[in-house]
């Protein structure tokens, strides 16, 4: 095995996650995060459910995100989620996962798909009305949406005192411009 | 336009890809010994009525779900929102 000595970098290209404050508003990269997309078999709906409890995973319903203490989730379609860990204990998320489901679910490995922000700061609505057509006013926390912010699809999750974005890595840096645009604009 | 999602509640149509006549579902047998005239008329023949209309968007910026959507092509006002895929197995579709 040849030895690889490579520095990791984020996706914004920093060795470490970047931090911008706006007014009121702290923006920061979110790196420690493992993604993974499970989709229920069909007819296997009752076998999933019943997997994901047994290891802990909440199933939101439509239009909600779920936390737990291993494991979050968010809705992504009709018996579909995206799976949520931590990237240090769960990097290979998709070989955890696997033995819980078998074959009543497809799971498909995401994290390096995702960039994920967490703005953390009060009345973020004044920013996100700005970005994307959601109602982020009367989202409560545990709302999660995918909606397009600057032509990007992205997924807006509304948390207690904040909002995460996530949305495709490899347009980090364009949708990481346009948040700090809005808050400027917002703040 | 508003489009009151099944499961989602109002969203923005420009979240929305409009694909066209719900009458798509209901694909043709390509096994049939007609199949060569069913699929002229599954490809090429379209109702145009002016007023209720069902018709297939995909909330591509959304869920990713099919719906079929009856919109008074008059109005535009929208009476009925269901999940294409609930309307298919309705109909006898999916395997």
């Amino acid at each position: 095995m040849p030895e690889h000595r490579l520095a990791p970098l984020t996706a914004l290209g920093h060795p470490d996650p970047m931090v911008v404050t706006v007014g009121p508003v702290t923006l920061a990269e979110h790196t420690d995060i493992a993604l993974a997309s499970l989709a229920a078999r069909r007819g296997r709906e009752g076998d999933v459910a019943a997997a994901a409890q047994a290891i802990g995973l909440p199933l939101p319903g439509p239009g909600r995100h779920a936390a737990g203490p291993v494991w979050s989730a968010f809705w992504l379609g009709p018996d579909q989620w995206m799976v949520e860990a931590a990237f240090q204990t769960h990097e290979d998320i998709v070989a955890v996962l696997r033995p819980a489901f078998g074959t009543a679910a497809s799971i498909t490995e995401q994290t390096d798909a995702w960039v994920r922000f967490d703005l953390a700061g009060d009345d973020l609505a004044a920013a996100f009305e700005r970005l994307c057509a959601l109602d982020v006013r009367s989202m409560q926390p545990g709302d999660a949406s995918r909606t397009v912010i600057e032509h990007l699809g992205t997924f807006v999750i509304r948390g207690r005192g904040g909002i995460t974005v996530l949305g495709p890595r490899s347009a980090a840096r364009s949708l990481h411009h346009a948040l700090v645009t809005a808050l400027r604009s917002a703040f | 336009m508003i489009i009151p999602h099944p499961l989602l509640g109002p969203r923005d149509a420009q979240e929305f890809v409009y694909l066209g006549d719900a009458s798509l579902i209901d694909r043709p047998d390509g096994l049939a010994a007609d199949a060569a005239d069913r699929f002229h008329d599954y490809l090429y023949l379209r109702d145009n009525p002016a007023g209720l209309h069902r018709e297939l968007w995909y909330h591509e910026q959304g869920d990713r779900s099919w719906l079929v959507v009856t919109r008074n092509t008059l109005t535009h006002e929208i009476t009925q929102v269901e999940l294409a895929r609930d309307v298919a197995r309705a109909r006898g579709r999916g395997r």
